[in-house]
């Protein structure tokens, strides 16, 4: 267990929408990417799924309950925020015994283990942490809470490249020994995008994709060639993204590469090569480039 | 094993055909153990599914199978017919692109031809 039903979730503040009506269904057990610029309003889904911030339209609901109704959901729920919540004269042994007290299945071993290969001293207080460590510390406070569903927000903020390596492993590790519901809300897509089996991206506040990456890769393509070749070619096609370079240009379609298409490619002499998940989400998420 | 992420391929493909490379040189000799779902996926920190969906590749071809509760085994008689598999390919693969970039440097049959010879 461990899916989540968002419907028709909005959330203003003022006059601008966080969230625009936003129905998404999370399936249990699957790494998710979800992906948005900043203000985008990833935090603020996280934040209603959680029960964090009130909802002014629409509902949650955890393994088929209500959020709302449910005094139980939450708990089936961890949630690594950005922001520093614990508190902060806490020393981080006392932070895990205390996560034991509202997590049963908490594995105080796993945690100590982690603490270990993390280097984190499990005696310092929190507000002595640095940045990198107080991410390690909620990274490991995350994945030992035994939750069905764990949510990380910014995970490897300040973390260095080995630290965020062994983040990424220990993640993987603890996913296929015991599956369970796991959104990354990151920026670092290039670290993430083999990682996770299905990526949500939003942009101001409404939901762009939902979609298997691989799905998602293997519905576009990049062309490159002579200018002339490229404007034949993408007339009359969904081209989501045009570069220009002295008499070349390059363009990003989105479509399936067929073999006919290809047979086309050939005739114009355009070179053709996959687009990076990063690449995509900087055209899908730019403003005014979008059809 | 050597998985590139900016090769054209898509990663489960790119598994299946490491696998496959390895098999051919000998290094998974047959009715051996390859590495498991876990190993690849905790190393080149890729999805489990995307890594068993390689796997299915090289089950559905007859390159491994499984054996409840050990692991994928390298089939008998896979290395043989990997490589005529290959070889099959290898007109497609290799030859045509060859010729191919050939023509765009004005280099004649003989002259790859003497190369050939002066390579092997």
């Amino acid at each position: 267990m461990g899916a989540i039903k968002v419907s028709n979730v909005s959330k203003k503040y003022g006059d601008t929408f966080a969230l625009d009506n936003i129905t998404l269904n999370i399936e249990e057990n699957k790494i998710y990417g979800l992906l948005g610029r900043n203000g985008a309003g990833k935090t603020t889904l996280l934040n209603v799924i959680n029960n964090r911030i009130f909802l002014d339209k629409g509902t949650i609901c955890i393994d088929d309950k209500s959020m709302h109704e449910d005094g139980n959901c939450l708990g089936k729920i961890y949630f690594m925020a950005e922001q520093d919540l614990y508190p902060q004269s806490m020393k981080v042994k006392e932070l895990f015994n205390w996560t034991k007290e509202f997590y049963s299945n908490f594995d105080m071993k796993y945690a100590l283990e982690l603490s270990k290969k993390f280097e984190l001293n499990i005696n310092k207080k929190i507000k002595e942490l640095s940045t990198g460590y107080s991410s390690i510390c909620k990274i490991i406070n995350t994945l030992a809470s035994g939750a069905e569903i764990l949510m990380f927000d910014e995970p490897v903020l300040g973390l260095d490249a080995n630290h965020r390596e062994m983040f990424y492993k220990e993640l993987m590790e603890s996913y296929i020994e015991n599956p369970k519901t796991i959104i990354l809300s990151t920026h670092i897509i290039e670290e993430v995008a083999q990682l996770i089996e299905r990526v949500i991206i939003i942009k101001d506040g409404k939901l762009i994709k939902d979609e298997s990456v691989e799905e998602l890769l293997t519905g576009c393509y990049c062309v490159s060639g002579l200018n002339k070749n490229i404007d034949d070619y993408i007339e009359d096609k969904n081209c989501i993204s045009v570069d220009e370079m002295a008499t070349f240009k390059s363009a990003v379609i989105v479509g399936e590469n067929s073999s006919l298409e290809k047979n086309n490619q050939k005739k114009l002499d355009l070179e053709v090569s996959k687009v990076e998940l990063q690449k995509l989400f900087i055209y899908l998420t730019s403003d005014g480039r979008l059809k | 094993m050597k998985l590139d992420f900016n090769n054209e391929l898509p990663i489960y493909m790119q598994i299946a055909k490491a696998i496959e490379n390895n098999v051919l040189k000998g290094v998974f000799e047959e009715e051996t153990a390859i590495p498991s779902t876990t190993e690849i996926s905790v190393k080149y920190k890729i999805n489990p599914a995307t890594v068993a969906k390689g796997f299915n590749l090289l089950v559905d071809e007859g390159i491994i199978y499984k054996k409840r509760g050990v692991g994928m085994f390298v089939v008998t008689g896979s290395k043989e017919m990997l490589t005529k598999k290959r070889k099959e390919n290898f007109y497609n693969n290799y030859i045509v692109v060859l010729i191919e970039e050939a023509k765009k440097l004005d280099i004649s049959s003989k002259d790859i031809i003497k190369m050939i010879d002066g390579g092997i």
